[in-house]
């Protein structure tokens, strides 16, 4: 009889145990519109079926998101995917006990997966050097060149192509009556990162990371010298003016003071939105024909899913699940067009332009071309560095001291140099 | 005043205003700001008067979720805030209060050792020892719990030092008396010290409000589900948007609400308010 | 602390200082103690892997110069801070003390920034400080200045310092003024008498006879500054730009939170507990002699 009893109870529970969903915990730096895109698609593939509940958590900017992940990881609290920028890609990799590879999970549970599906170019910068995925991309740009189609026309000039054209263009619009050329975003970024890969260089030695953690920061070779100085030199003749580290720069090219901007792909829709009383156009990055005659593809900048170790085989066959969902060409192709991230499969990229999207936006697929333009090469596949966030910011420091005359661009690009190499040391020495 | 110059006493309500407008500066721009459109304020030329907008703002926060990025309503967030502040004031309160009792009614071992302990607790500030905290609030299971936001901010070295030296300035005689009637200690607590405490109490009471009130980093960390988020630290998730544009039409009455609590608190209560300042001595 | 009448009970002392003893032992001296062996370690991020390295952290503090210049920073925005906030402090107390009318009103009006949380006494400077869209950042604009707190770290650490003062002022402003009306009328009266004005009496009489609470204020102001500052950089300019905010304890939740690197942090924490440690008994010192109020 009491045997009888708590079988019956036990099944009971079971029963209940499998009936009610999996909650599945997704922690994420979307705020603003795209944190609403977010709850979204949760909700999406929450009604999509019953067995999970996918729940989102936004944690605040990338930085505070990855570290409150580590720190509950530590604390043995961690959520089951999080989102990491792809600064924190080192970080995570080399935390092999607490990342679960996506290529492993999506074979653990069973789940149809195809890494081929996805764009190289996106998933280059989050795999093993085999070619596996360790990471599910989700919100991925590349920088472009936005312009003031007005202006230009002023001035009686095409969008610069090259490095050199630049020059010309630039003192044409300063004839012309504008008080700047063009500015930029994110300038370590930009300027050094996607610029070494365009130019075949290497930002750091060993496969500009991806070989060893014992890498070393290349980004003072003569091209880069001759172009932070040529950046320098155009600041003086205001041809080039510095906005700020991140996108602080916008508003000089919103309000027409600047009629050239580089920036994220994903700043399509705040471009569009914000710019005053002219018409914009995109194109690709320029690149300086003396040193490259094509020029290789830029690589991204945006963030991608971690899958964090420690939770049960039902919570990741939901998050393969949802992984699966996000790759959906409706789902990627909503995403892409919503928010001018890039679409991470080639389904998605053909869905959207089937529907007619890049016909209706010009230049919102600008990005696309310049990212698949060739294969990527060991300089172009992306970057592995640690400590990168702080690397970044010395870039900054270094950077800004050129543009305030304060440093040539050799002394600032061997200092930031010798100063980034010190934390990949010491980040050498903590992971291994 | 000594000499009746007017022109001087003139002149000092003068500065005095000036003083006042200046102090009040951005509490004023932050009303403005929160009674008109998102336009309005993002296009870099705030009038200097309030909008129309003031109910709309006000009641989509209060009542309708604050904003994306926190799946909340204000009403919510100022009642996480209200329990937050209330279980550190009442916490510390009581704890600091039993704990001050022991050490200067009480003859027994390591009372000297016992002291010097929680007057350690005044060298660690939170932010200080923040990672190893956060990992003992998660490893006992308090993330996202009442109990994790307010427990581990409850001892108090300044409350207790304030009981003891109250309850030092107690005459001996009354502790003799209440000997003579029959009084044990926990009725010589209840009958005696608690009634001849309530202003200190009080005056504690709305110092440690507003402490518990504005904390900032520590909800940041031990919060991941929404119910329990604070106002204050929410205005920080508000204006992390990444690239997208921060929505200040929300961001600046919900600002304005979360400051309106503690400071109704140390205007009606400013007596007990300086009371307690100067009693704690920081 | 001994007193003559006392109970004389086991259990009960313990039981009425149990839970103040558990909660300080458990969220403060094992922290604390996590803290002291996470500076004797290099860790990677998620704690997989560690290894001692002894003074490691601390060596290699004590040879960085980042260090020094947070050191530098903190110190120019503690100077910052104190100064700022005690001036403004000293005069407006100075005004309401001479005037009769109006003395409780104006105390009123000037108490409340101290209930402000220092995040969002953050959030309201920075907004109207803005680069884009600050009323003041606009009216700067009409005198040819161009604020931009997030480029220029001058402008940066100016408005953190204004924004930290801003809210201390309440504090040093209701301690000056009881020091000035504690200062008995009858010395001022005798002086006035003697023909001395307004300036010269406030320079020989009320502000010697206010430099305890000036001095204890100053104590006040810089753990102030130093401690609770942390909400106000992290809303304002969370460190930057470039590290001219980034102050010791700022830079101890930056290393440790956003660089990851938790020996380094902890071995800065273990430096400050010290430095805080030092303070406390310069303060405490403070209590036992008690400024008079």
């Amino acid at each position: 009889m009491f045997r009888k009893t708590v079988g019956a109870l036990a099944l009971s529970l079971l029963a209940a145990h499998v009936q009610a969903s999996t909650e599945v915990e997704w922690w994420h730096a979307m705020g603003g519109r795209l944190g609403e895109k977010v709850n979204e698609i949760a909700e999406k593939f929450n009604a999509s079926q019953s067995d999970y509940v996918v729940k989102p958590v936004f944690k605040g900017n990338y930085t505070e998101t990855m570290t409150a992940a580590i720190a509950a990881f530590r604390a043995k609290k961690q959520p089951a995917i999080v989102q990491v920028f792809e600064v924190g890609t080192a970080t995570m990799m080399s935390a092999k006990g607490a990342v679960y590879p996506t290529y492993e999970l999506m074979a653990d549970t069973q789940e149809p997966f195809n890494s081929s599906d996805y764009l190289a170019a996106v998933t280059g910068y989050y795999s093993t050097n085999d070619g596996k995925m360790l990471s599910m991309p989700f919100n991925s740009s590349t920088p472009v060149l936005y312009y003031n189609k007005d202006a230009l026309a002023k001035a009686g000039v095409e969008p610069p192509k090259t490095w050199e054209e630049m020059g010309s263009v630039g003192k044409k619009l300063l004839d012309a009556g504008y008080k700047c050329g063009f500015t930029t975003g994110w300038q370590s970024w930009v300027q050094l990162e996607n610029f070494s890969a365009r130019h075949d260089i290497p930002f750091a030695t060993r496969n500009n990371g991806f070989s060893g953690l014992d890498t070393e920061l290349a980004f003072n070779s003569p091209l880069h010298v001759k172009h932070i100085t040529q950046l320098a030199e155009w600041q003086k003749e205001g041809i080039f003016s510095y906005g700020g580290r991140r996108s602080d720069s916008a508003p000089k090219f919103y309000t027409g003071e600047c009629a050239m901007y580089m920036n994220s792909s994903a700043s399509y829709a705040g471009v569009k939105s914000s710019i005053q009383g002219f018409e914009f156009g995109v194109s690709e990055l320029p690149y300086w024909k003396e040193a490259i005659s094509t020029p290789k593809n830029t690589i991204i900048g945006g963030a991608t899913l971690w899958t964090l170790k420690g939770h049960t085989q039902e919570e990741y066959k939901g998050v393969a699940k949802f992984y699966t969902f996000l790759s959906s060409p409706e789902i990627q192709a909503d995403w892409h067009q919503f928010t001018g991230y890039l679409p991470i499969t080639h389904a998605a990229a053909e869905l959207t332009k089937k529907q007619g999207f890049y016909a209706e936006n010009p230049g919102t697929d600008v990005a696309i071309q310049q990212m698949t333009s060739g294969t990527p090469t060991a300089n172009s596949k992306g970057l592995r560095l640690g400590n990168f966030v702080q690397i970044r910011d010395i870039i900054n420091e270094e950077l800004e001291n050129v543009w305030a005359g304060k440093a040539t661009a050799k002394d600032a690009l061997d200092n930031a140099v010798k100063r980034g190499n010190e934390l990949l040391r010491k980040f050498e020495r903590s992971n291994s | 005043m000594v000499e009746n110059r007017r022109w001087l006493t003139l002149f000092s309500h003068l500065v005095i205003w000036l003083g006042i407008a200046l102090v009040a500066l951005p509490l004023w721009i932050a009303f403005v700001a929160s009674t008109h459109s998102s336009d309005m304020i993002m296009s870099g030329t705030l009038p200097f008067w309030p909008g129309e907008y003031m109910w709309e703002n006000y009641s989509r926060i209060l009542f309708g979720d604050a904003a994306d990025a926190v799946g909340v309503s204000v009403s919510t967030l100022l009642l996480n805030s209200l329990i937050m502040a209330l279980g550190i004031a009442i916490g510390k309160i009581v704890i600091s209060m039993m704990a001050a009792y022991a050490i200067v009614f009480f003859e027994f071992r390591f009372r000297l050792f016992s002291f010097w302990m929680i007057f350690m607790t005044l060298m660690l500030p939170v932010e200080v020892r923040i990672i190893p905290t956060f990992e003992v609030v998660a490893s006992l299971g308090l993330l996202d719990s009442y109990t994790g936001l307010t427990l581990p901010l409850i001892a108090s070295a300044t409350a207790t030092f304030l009981f003891r030296q109250f309850f030092l300035t107690i005459p001996k005689e009354m502790l003799e008396a209440a000997r003579v009637d029959g009084a044990g200690p926990i009725r010589f607590l209840f009958d005696i010290l608690l009634p001849l405490s309530r202003t200190n109490i009080a005056a504690l009471f709305v110092i440690m409000f507003i402490y518990g009130w504005n904390q900032y980093l520590w909800p940041l960390l031990v919060t991941n589900d929404e119910n329990y988020y604070t106002v204050v630290m929410s205005i920080q998730r508000m204006l992390a948007v990444g690239d997208d544009e921060v929505a200040w039409n929300v961001v600046m009455p919900a600002t304005v609400l979360a400051m309106l609590p503690p400071v109704l608190v140390v205007v009606l209560m400013q007596r007990l308010f300086v009371k307690g300042l100067v009693e704690t001595e920081k | 602390m001994s007193r003559i009448s006392t109970y004389n009970h086991r259990l009960l002392p313990w039981l009425l200082l149990a839970p103040q003893l558990a909660i300080t032992l458990v969220f403060f001296v094992w922290p604390a103690l996590q803290a002291v062996k996470q500076s004797f370690l290099i860790e990677d991020a998620f704690g997989l892997s560690s290894e001692f390295v002894w003074f490691d952290n601390f060596n290699e503090l004590l040879h960085s110069e980042a260090y020094y210049s947070s050191f530098a920073t903190t110190f120019i925005f503690g100077i910052g801070v104190t100064l700022l906030s005690m001036c403004s402090a000293l005069l407006l107390a100075v005004m309401a003390d001479r005037v009769i009318r109006g003395a409780a009103l104006y105390k009123t009006l000037l108490v409340w920034p101290y209930a402000v949380a220092p995040a969002v006494a953050g959030v309201l400077w920075m907004f109207m400080f803005h680069p884009t869209i600050g009323v003041m950042t606009y009216l700067l604009e009409l005198v040819q200045i161009r604020w931009n707190h997030s480029l220029n770290g001058h402008q940066a650490m100016l408005l953190v310092i204004i924004a930290a003062a801003w809210k201390q002022i309440s504090y040093n402003f209701l301690f000056f003024l009881a020091g000035l009306q504690s200062i008995p009328r009858s010395l001022i009266e005798a002086a006035a008498i003697d023909g001395a004005g307004p300036m010269k009496r406030f320079r020989d009489i009320i502000f010697p006879l206010l430099s305890p609470t000036s001095f204890f204020l100053l104590v006040v102001n810089i753990v102030y500054a130093f401690f609770d500052t942390f909400g106000i950089i992290h809303a304002v300019t969370q460190g930057g730009p470039g590290s001219s905010t980034r102050t010791l304890v700022y830079k101890v939740f930056d290393d440790g939170f956003i660089g990851l690197d938790l020996g380094s942090s902890a071995a800065q924490s273990v430096i400050l507990m010290f430095i805080v440690g030092a303070m406390t008994i310069i303060q405490f010192k403070f209590i036992e002699r008690k400024v008079q109020y």
